[in-house]
């Protein structure tokens, strides 16, 4: 036999055998967390807060974190959309493909996107430091904010390179002028793709700890002041993983349960909204 | 009428224009903040004192980084080691071999494990991967492990690099143009030879960007490793004994940090260190990647 047809099908094999094995750690992962988490979850954990003795395996739930986690990431999508949609637009219609303003931005926020969480983490809690904040919601929402801008700016900015110059000439030549344009026409046109980058973002900042571990705090009570520390999901299992306890370790199991549904739910509702304003596209 | 929308126009347009500029000197003022806050440490104590020092008692005001800097390079090290030859192979099936239906079909299965939380693969490794070590692999070659080690670390770190090793590995391999592709296999060569000889050759440079933007994610991961490491501040002699990261050190000593001189500046150094490190990995392959995306257009 041909020494290339060995050769080939030997190298055929071991890459469908790499593929697999990534594919396969996915869906461990994913089996494991429904296995450990199904048996310990029940309604209290959703429905109610740490009680008295909590971390000893008496009663109470996480509600605390969910929120905290809730209120966290869905006021930093907030913050980083209102920072990063000016820039996306202001790269995209105010300047040119080749200008050197806009290839550095996009290079810096690629650089920035590749920054560890933690890295992030110490530079919030400094700043807090400086402004004379401590471990609040607000901290956290702004920590988390500047984690996930890079993220959503340069999902965003992938989609309006994607939108047609000619629309843009279209728009000017009827007399609208930057501003109208970049606001009534690109970013409509590229909307799904906002809407994607914004539910990444928002998956991102509801998942992340380090940066949170020094910025948000934690706290057993449920908090809405932005002047409070606020637990968060992935903290609130870390914290019930490092007791003795198997009760308390159970719980955690079934917090990161109730973490991966979250994130799945977010992944499908970004697919199916990408699908759904599709038809808002001129194309 | 008109002149409400120039005036609206001028102050849109300088709005924008200073958020861009912000999103500009961001980096910069990172780099500056955490600087400023190391300074107090970086007066009192030698540059390499700090960086070579083995001695961590922070309340007797000793503060040796090496075991957490070689602790951390194992670990990114063994990550990577187990992550390039799975996702190099994986991504020349999907970009040359698998049909477009296929590729369609793992574009999931990669964005969701690129979206899973890092606590939840801490959580998967401390289930699954620190006892199969202390049971198995630990015994199999013949030295005792609590399962809390380099090896751990590294597993669950190389399933967090997957998904970008192989994204950006897949589309430079597309960037490759199809004549070259068909040349090659008009001369005779078999897909794998056209693979080895042409493909890998052509989309080097951007493969290992990609590698080494894995490699930078692999240093700075903090919670993952933090729970499947074990945490002892001592340089590792074998993949199967426990380790501590830079990342890991900086998250479990936030608490008491205030409470004894020069710790959080110590700790902020840490972040500093980490910073840098990887802020050099990140500019290379960006760079790298810009000009290939510069060179196909």
């Amino acid at each position: 036999m041909d020494f290339r047809k060995i050769e080939e099908n030997f190298f055929k094999v071991l890459m469908i055998f790499s593929t697999l094995i990534i594919f396969a750690s996915l869906f461990w992962i994913l089996i494991i967390v429904a296995i450990k988490g199904i048996p310990a979850m029940n309604l209290a954990m959703i429905t109610q807060a740490p009680k008295g003795g909590f971390y000893l395996g008496k009663e109470g739930g996480i509600l605390n974190a969910i929120i905290g986690s809730l209120l966290v990431a869905s006021g930093s999508t907030l913050l980083a959309l209102i920072l990063s949609l000016p820039i996306v637009l202001y790269i995209n219609v105010y300047l040119t493909k080749k200008s050197r303003l806009a290839m550095f931005t996009r290079f810096s926020l690629d650089v920035l996107w590749g920054i560890p969480s933690i890295v992030y983490g110490a530079f919030g809690f400094s700043i807090m430091l400086f402004f004379g904040l401590r471990a609040s919601l607000l901290g956290g929402i702004i920590t988390v904010a500047l984690l996930i801008i890079p993220i959503m700016s340069r999902a965003m900015d992938e989609v309006m390179q994607m939108v047609p110059i000619e629309l843009i000439s279209a728009s000017y030549s009827l007399g609208a002028n930057r501003l109208e344009t970049a606001l009534k026409v690109v970013a409509r046109q590229a909307l799904p793709g906002v809407l994607t980058a914004v539910l990444i973002a928002f998956g991102r900042g509801i998942g992340d700890a380090a940066s949170v571990i020094f910025t948000a705090g934690y706290t057993d009570s449920i908090s809405f002041s932005l002047f409070r520390p606020v637990a968060t999901l992935p903290l609130a299992i870390f914290y019930q993983l490092g007791t003795p306890f198997p009760e308390v370790q159970a719980r955690a199991h079934a917090s990161s349960l109730i973490l991966t549904i979250i994130i799945m739910l977010i992944s499908i509702a970004s697919r199916y909204l990408t699908k759904k304003f599709k038809s808002f596209v001129v194309k | 009428m008109d002149l409400k929308r120039t005036i609206r126009e001028k102050i849109a347009t300088s709005i924008m224009l200073v958020f861009t500029g912000l999103s500009c000197v961001l980096l910069f003022v990172m780099i500056f903040a955490l600087y400023f806050r190391s300074r107090p440490i970086l007066f009192i104590k030698p540059i390499q004192d700090l960086l070579f020092g083995t001695v961590w008692a922070p309340s007797r005001g000793e503060f040796g980084f090496f075991p957490f800097i070689i602790g951390t390079l194992w670990v990114t090290l063994v990550s990577v080691a187990i992550a390039v030859p799975l996702c190099l192979l994986s991504s020349i099936y999907l970009s040359e071999y698998a049909g477009a239906r296929i590729r369609e079909w793992t574009k999931t299965p990669i964005d969701l494990l690129a979206g899973l939380p890092s606590v939840v693969y801490g959580v998967w490794g401390l289930l699954v991967v620190v006892p199969v070590i202390k049971d198995y692999i630990a015994p199999l070659f013949g030295s005792f492990s609590t399962g809390y080690c380099v090896l751990a670390a590294g597993i669950v770190l190389a399933i967090m690099i997957f998904p970008v090793i192989i994204h950006i590995s897949v589309e430079v391999m597309g960037y490759v143009p199809r004549e070259i592709r068909e040349a090659s296999l008009a001369l005779g060569a078999t897909r794998w030879q056209t693979v080895k000889y042409v493909i890998i050759r052509k989309a080097l440079p951007g493969i290992i960007a990609g590698f080494m933007l894995g490699l930078s994610r692999a240093f700075g991961e903090t919670m993952a490793v933090l729970m499947v490491a074990g945490n002892v501040p001592r340089i590792p002699k074998s993949v199967f004994q426990p380790v501590y990261t830079l990342p890991a050190l900086i998250a479990n000593n936030y608490g008491e940090m205030l409470s004894i001189p020069l710790y959080d500046s110590a700790l902020l150094l840490a972040s500093f260190i980490l910073l840098l490190v990887v802020l050099i990995f990140n500019i290379i392959s960006r760079l790298f990647l810009s000009r290939i995306e510069r060179s196909i257009r």
